[in-house]
């Protein structure tokens, strides 16, 4: 029952945030700060978390592909695999939604117990869309550029590790990750990505929105908003896996 | 000029209002006093719209509340200014950004415009200049107060609600805000309604006071006649503070 009222609410709550502005420009404004916020301020956890993951699977592959019969290439392959399908989107959508997400469930929940939210209704400002639209637009705007960044950086960190370590040369590193390419991979991210970004932007904000209580009930809600995201986020997953890749 | 007509409001089957009928007079600083939980914050919320009241009419001059559609009580709510109990300053922007926020959201004036009037509010309110580019949170409570006022009157409004606009305050900066209050209503001839239950403000400036208990209207009158009221309710809740009681004596 609770189940259905959340969903439902979470609908309601969607209607009004795509509702029309009331000044275009102010809504802009701050969208460019929810990017610089959101998005900007999460680049250099983005590039740090992708640079040990790329090194530490580059490290591992090599460690199970030990075997003299398995071509070299395939630890540059597996690695970049695995960024490209699997930890660039989803895993760093869950990593996101813990840093991005408590920010935005904290913000927005905070604002509601200190009556902000209330003053903005009272002025006749759409408290849900000015607060909420302009971080989904911002986070669904950025997750395709931390994606690729992250690729980037993951696959550097390999191209690091693995000669330093001595697990594989540098040329053989270059020519696995190049190798058997699909670019399609890429693509079906990028669309993960844009899905994970609106779970990651509006799923806290609902938490955030709806707060009710104090100090202690906004921390609560962050902690749920970021566990019912990353729920969310691996059913979206096994979804649109099984829908767009098989 | 705002009026209530037997206004009802539940919650979870327990009514908080129980059919209030009322006047707030333009010009005039209209008080709402009563105990915590007698349904005074409740009440304020409902005009505003904040709550959807169960039965009932809340009239703005000649505008039903109820009747109106999101767009009108949109329009309508940019003739209103509020000051909470905590400010509900936005902590993310400077006090003058606060101050200028309705403008930027409402207006077409140009930036020389809305500075000007930015200027003319905090001024209006006492702030220093020095003051404008702090943040909310680097200012004091007292301060914090005068710029949710002054963000309140930013837009020229009609009707002002104010709730507990001095608590958490030292009795002399009560004082400064209850007259800073009054004296707006009376500049700009809003309708003004306070939510309070500081004695304070009741004698200093009850021009028009409603006294509500368990979510009913107990008595109304003005600062005048508060001391003097023979309504066993209000009298308990006035002359518990013993300051009071002598006052009553000494008269």
């Amino acid at each position: 029952m609770n189940l259905f009222f959340n969903v439902g609410r979470y609908f309601f709550m969607l209607k009004r945030v795509f509702a029309k502005p009331e000044k275009h420009k102010m809504y802009i404004k701050q969208l460019f700060h929810e990017i610089d916020n959101l998005g900007v301020n999460s680049v250099g956890l983005v590039i740090i978390i992708s640079i040990f993951i790329g090194g530490i699977m580059t490290i591992q592959f090599a460690y199970s592909m030990a075997n003299p019969l398995y071509p070299t290439e395939l630890i540059g392959l597996g690695t970049r695999d695995t960024l490209l399908l699997e930890f660039s989107s989803t895993i760093l959508a869950l990593i996101m939604a813990g840093k991005i997400g408590s920010n935005i469930t904290s913000e927005i929940g905070t604002m509601r117990v200190t009556e902000q939210i209330d003053s903005l209704e009272i002025m006749g400002i759409n408290s849900a869309s000015y607060l909420i639209l302009p971080k989904i637009i911002a986070v669904v705007f950025v997750f395709p550029f931390l994606y690729i960044l992250s690729v980037f950086f993951g696959l550097l960190g390999g191209l690091l590790t693995g000669p330093m370590v001595g697990v594989i040369t540098m040329h053989e590193y270059i020519e696995g990750i190049q190798w058997l390419f699909v670019p399609y991979y890429a693509t079906f991210s990028i669309i993960k990505m844009f899905f994970f970004g609106f779970l990651v932007a509006s799923v806290p904000a609902y938490f955030g929105y709806y707060v009710q209580g104090g100090a202690l009930q906004v921390g609560k809600a962050s902690t749920k908003a970021v566990v019912n995201t990353n729920i969310l986020i691996l059913l979206f997953d096994l979804i649109l896996t099984r829908l767009l890749l098989t | 000029m705002i009026e209530v007509k037997k206004i009802h409001k539940s919650f979870d089957g327990s009514e908080v209002l129980k059919g209030i009928t009322t006047r707030f007079e333009k010009g005039k600083t209209n008080l709402i006093i009563g105990r915590s939980g007698s349904g005074k914050t409740v009440l304020l919320k409902s005009i505003l719209g904040l709550y959807e009241i169960d039965n009932g009419e809340i009239w703005y001059d000649d505008r039903n509340f109820c009747n109106l559609k999101e767009k009108d009580r949109k329009k309508l709510r940019q003739e209103i200014g509020m000051v909470f109990q905590g400010g509900a300053l936005f902590d993310s922007i400077s006090v003058e950004e606060n101050v200028r926020f309705p403008l930027d959201m409402f207006t077409s004036m140009t930036n020389v415009e809305k500075q000007k009037r930015v200027d003319f509010c905090l001024d209006h309110v006492n702030i220093e200049k020095k003051a404008f580019k702090l943040n909310p949170s680097e200012i004091s409570g007292g301060m914090q107060k005068r710029v949710a006022i002054a963000r309140a009157i930013s837009l020229n409004p009609k009707y002002l609600f104010c709730d507990e606009p001095n608590s958490g305050l030292d009795p002399e900066t009560a004082t400064v805000i209850d007259k800073l209050i009054q004296s707006l209503t009376r500049e700009f001839q809003m309708t003004t309604i306070i939510n309070t239950h500081d004695m304070n403000s009741v004698i200093e400036i009850g021009e028009s006071i409603l006294f509500i208990s368990k979510g009913e209207k107990e008595w109304i009158g003005s600062k005048d006649e508060v001391l003097d009221s023979k309504n066993k309710k209000l009298n308990d809740f006035i002359f518990a503070n013993k300051l009071y009681a002598q006052m009553r004596e000494e008269k």
